[in-house]
């Protein structure tokens, strides 16, 4: 748990964060969202206390972290950033090893945990005794992944961790993110400019801007209750992908064909409208089956698809 | 001629025990300075790379220090820690300083800030972000900067020889002074391939990838070390006195090595320059030098001069040395030369080097006054008839003789006059001479004899103890040989001599060569 309670920092004439205040229960993912410059990333680095807040407190698991050794605190914290920040003269099993061996743990355990971490991030073992700049950019952020799980820490901090690599390797990483155990049980704040990125990996957004919080909540509630024209106009761009990725079946169950009977696979309901298009699209499927809530089943097709999603839609505009 | 048909080889076999301690000691004065340069530039290096704003100072200071002549700085030395290794290490170190600041703080501030930042999230202390991150990815640049000091001391080493330290440098100046290429080489080469070979070596370390460079940097200390260790190993052979002589003294028959034949003198010797020599003695660092008879420091330091009993050092008359070529070009020129023909006796000449030394009176005006008081001053006269050219060597007696001509053509002739004072040593100056940069400078007799016609053995003996003899050799085989005329002599005789302070050569009851050499045998 992680809280921030008017925190304020000044660089020079500029305001880079002001009165900043908000919670990151556990387990959750917070996404800070914003243009560059609006203060996210100043706001994540008072956390690790990279940077040091002239107003304000920040709490960890109700502790207050100036009472603790900065070091200690960094240690306990695991840390990606988007230049990832290899050391080039370690190699990867050593860049790896890095926090274990401050903390001084012994050999066989360091060597465990490397193993069981390359191996739930895809890396082979031929790549722990390279060196960072032999390794291609997804393979250097999966090396800084792993640096920064290695020690279990319950609160990572991410800053911009897939901003270097390019759009192809960046989507697949993501999506191996998502699906990684480990990091379902973190607290984790994450600071992004790419707004799809956030629907993508958040559990609530902080959009921010001119160092202040605009608005609070889960990427659903930005979409359709956003506090101000800056919060709408942000996400205007990008507005028919979010509503495909904040939307899933069971939401627009009620617009979907009858339900039928069927024994075979299916699909769960929480699958979001792009993730079911893709799916109908990618697998060349003609229709799929979705088990909904009381384990009813439907099948659906690409144009019952977006029919059901534009009857959801018009009924949430007239609400 | 035997000597000149010598080949280089020849020579550095003879001399290779020579050449050996002289390398040794080369390295030794390199790598000591070195390690030094390293352990206070390299702190200093990360000190301004945390706090910047120092970092103007730091690298300001350096950077004048590095422009400081090497000859000037090793003479700003000898009042502070007196003559021998420890001046010449310090001032090695401050040139070896520059470029390893400059380096370790460009190769810190350069590291990729995010590296450091990482560092720093992962929960590293300052300390361990230094040793782990900061240093060894800045090693490359600080090893390119060691790389660079090194090449510089293993040049500026050379120069150590002038106060006593040692070094290569031994042979180039000592070759210099004695118009021995053989010898200059001697030292000139090896002291070349020494820096070439570290330079070398150094680059290898350089271009090591990581995982060579971190077992590199563990030994490479032990190897500096080491090779600082070497300047310890030549192990001078011990005496209760210490003689400091020049470089050119040293390879002399009609200096060290008639010493050591003629007399069977055995003093633990030290080489040094002519410039620091006098006041080394003065200060007791040295108890004995090899001085020139008519130096005005003899007087100014309380010196004493051994009587040569065996009559191993020729006579030294000075007279001015004039290309056939210019006496034709200036046809007032002989007649007017002539003119202090033996006017300055020993006693003058000391005089008046004692004002230029001791009292620190411009040759100038020491010149003008010596004119003046004998009747020979006359107001210049502007000449318009050409300019003679006149040279010295490089030092005091030398200028003020210079002054004196100077005076003396401008006074009475209608010719310009050009002054190309500080010629280094006699080859420096014969060579400026043969080679038509100069129309003539003051030459010793027994110089002319022994340095620059160099005759065989039994003729030099034959000739060395006889004034008149000697002016008629040289006189005759400089006109044949080199189209050089030798003018009258001016009168007085600036002979080698060895001196030891009055005080000490009264206590000890020494007061001849033999009466040394007999003490040294008995302590």
């Amino acid at each position: 748990m992680i809280e921030l309670k008017e925190i304020s920092k000044k660089f020079g004439d500029t305001q880079a964060v002001k009165q900043v205040s908000f919670r990151v229960a556990r387990e959750e993912t917070l996404v800070l969202l914003g243009t560059s410059g609006c203060g996210k990333t100043t706001t994540l680095k008072m956390i690790n206390r990279l940077i040091e807040p002239d107003a304000g407190q920040i709490f960890i698991n109700d502790k207050n972290i100036t009472d603790e050794d900065p070091n200690v605190l960094r240690k306990g914290i695991g840390y990606v950033m988007q230049n990832i920040g290899l050391f080039p003269h370690y190699t990867i099993a050593e860049n790896i090893a890095l926090v274990p061996k401050l903390l001084k743990w012994d050999k066989a355990k360091i060597i465990n945990r490397t193993h069981e971490l390359i191996e739930k991030l895809h890396l082979t073992e031929n790549t722990l005794s390279m060196y960072p700049h032999e390794l291609s950019g997804g393979q250097q952020q999966r090396v800084g992944l792993a640096r920064a799980l290695i020690t279990d820490p319950s609160v990572l901090l991410m800053d911009e961790p897939f901003g270097a690599l390019d759009n192809v390797t960046r989507t697949s990483i993501q999506k191996e993110f998502k699906a990684l155990e480990e990091l379902k049980r973190k607290t984790i704040v994450m600071v992004t400019h790419d707004v799809l990125e956030a629907f993508e990996l958040a559990d609530r957004i902080c959009l921010m801007d001119k160092g202040e919080v605009v608005q609070i909540g889960t990427p659903k509630e930005l979409l359709y209750q956003p506090i101000n024209d800056f919060a709408r106009n942000f996400l205007a761009g990008q507005r028919l992908a979010l509503e495909f990725k904040v939307i899933n079946i069971q939401d627009i169950w009620s617009y979907l064909p009858e339900e039928i009977v069927h024994h075979g696979e299916s699909e769960t309901a929480e699958l979001n409208i792009w993730e079911a298009m893709e799916l109908l699209r990618n697998k060349d499927r003609f229709e799929l089956f979705i088990s909904g809530a009381n384990k009813t089943i439907k099948s659906i097709n690409f144009e019952q698809l977006t029919k059901g999603f534009n009857q959801y839609q018009n009924a949430q505009m007239h609400e | 001629m035997n000597e000149q048909q010598q080949t280089l080889w020849q020579f550095m076999s003879g001399q290779s025990d020579k050449l050996l301690s002289q390398t040794l000691q080369h390295v030794g004065l390199t790598f000591i300075s070195l390690i030094l340069a390293i352990a206070i530039g390299l702190p200093l290096g990360i000190l301004i790379a945390r706090k910047r704003k120092l970092s103007g100072t730091v690298l300001g200071i350096a950077g004048v220090l590095q422009t400081i002549p090497s000859i000037a700085l090793l003479g700003f030395m000898i009042p502070v820690l007196g003559i021998g290794a420890k001046p010449a290490i310090v001032a090695l170190l401050i040139y070896a300083l520059l470029p390893i600041i400059r380096n370790t703080y460009t190769g810190i501030i350069g590291i990729d800030q995010h590296v450091k930042e990482a560092a720093r999230a992962m929960g590293m202390n300052k300390g361990q972000i230094l040793l782990k991150v900061e240093l060894p990815l800045a090693m490359p640049v600080i090893l390119a900067g060691i790389r660079t000091a090194t090449v510089i001391n293993v040049g500026v080493a050379t120069l150590a020889s002038f106060i006593a330290a040692g070094g290569l440098g031994e042979f180039i100046f000592g070759g210099i002074s004695l118009n021995n290429t053989n010898m200059i080489l001697a030292g000139a080469i090896p002291a070349a391939l020494l820096a070439i070979l570290l330079d070398t070596l150094l680059s290898l370390v350089q271009k090591m990838d990581v995982k060579k460079l971190r077992k590199a940097l563990y030994i490479f200390p032990v190897v500096i070390l080491v090779l600082g260790g070497f300047y310890a190993l030549p192990s001078a052979y011990g005496s209760t006195l210490t003689a400091g002589f020049t470089p050119e003294f040293m390879g002399r028959q009609d200096g060290d090595l008639g010493l050591k034949s003629t007399y069977g003198l055995k003093i633990h010797t030290i080489v040094i320059s002519d410039a620091v020599m006098y006041k080394a003695a003065y200060a007791k660092e040295l108890d004995v030098i090899s001085g020139y008879s008519t130096d005005g420091r003899l007087k100014a330091f309380d010196l004493k001069i051994l009587k040569d009993d065996k009559n191993i050092f020729p006579p030294y008359y000075a007279a001015p040395i004039v290309r056939d070529e210019a006496l034709k070009q200036f046809p007032e020129l002989e007649k007017t030369l002539n003119l202090l023909s033996g006017k300055i006796t020993d006693s003058i000449m000391t005089d008046l080097n004692y004002r230029t030394d001791y009292l620190h009176q411009q040759p100038e005006r020491v010149a003008k006054d010596f004119l003046i008081s004998t009747g020979l001053y006359k107001a210049a006269k502007n000449g318009q008839k050409g300019t003679v050219r006149i040279g010295s060597k490089i030092f005091g007696e030398q200028y003020i003789l210079a002054e004196i001509y100077s005076m003396l053509i401008k006074g009475n002739t209608d010719y310009a006059v050009a002054t190309k004072t500080g010629l280094g040593g006699t080859k420096i100056c014969f060579d400026a001479l043969m080679n038509d940069q100069i129309d003539f400078y003051p030459e010793y007799t027994g110089t002319g004899l022994l340095v620059l016609l160099q005759p065989n053995p039994t003729i030099a003996k034959e000739m060395a103890h006889d004034k008149e003899k000697t002016y008629d050799y040289v006189s005759a085989e400089f006109q044949r040989k080199f189209k050089i005329k030798w003018l009258k002599p001016i009168g007085f005789n600036n002979s080698y001599a060895l001196m030891m302070r009055q005080k000490q050569s009264k206590e000890l009851n020494v007061n001849s060569i033999t009466d040394l050499k007999k003490y040294l045998d008995k302590n």
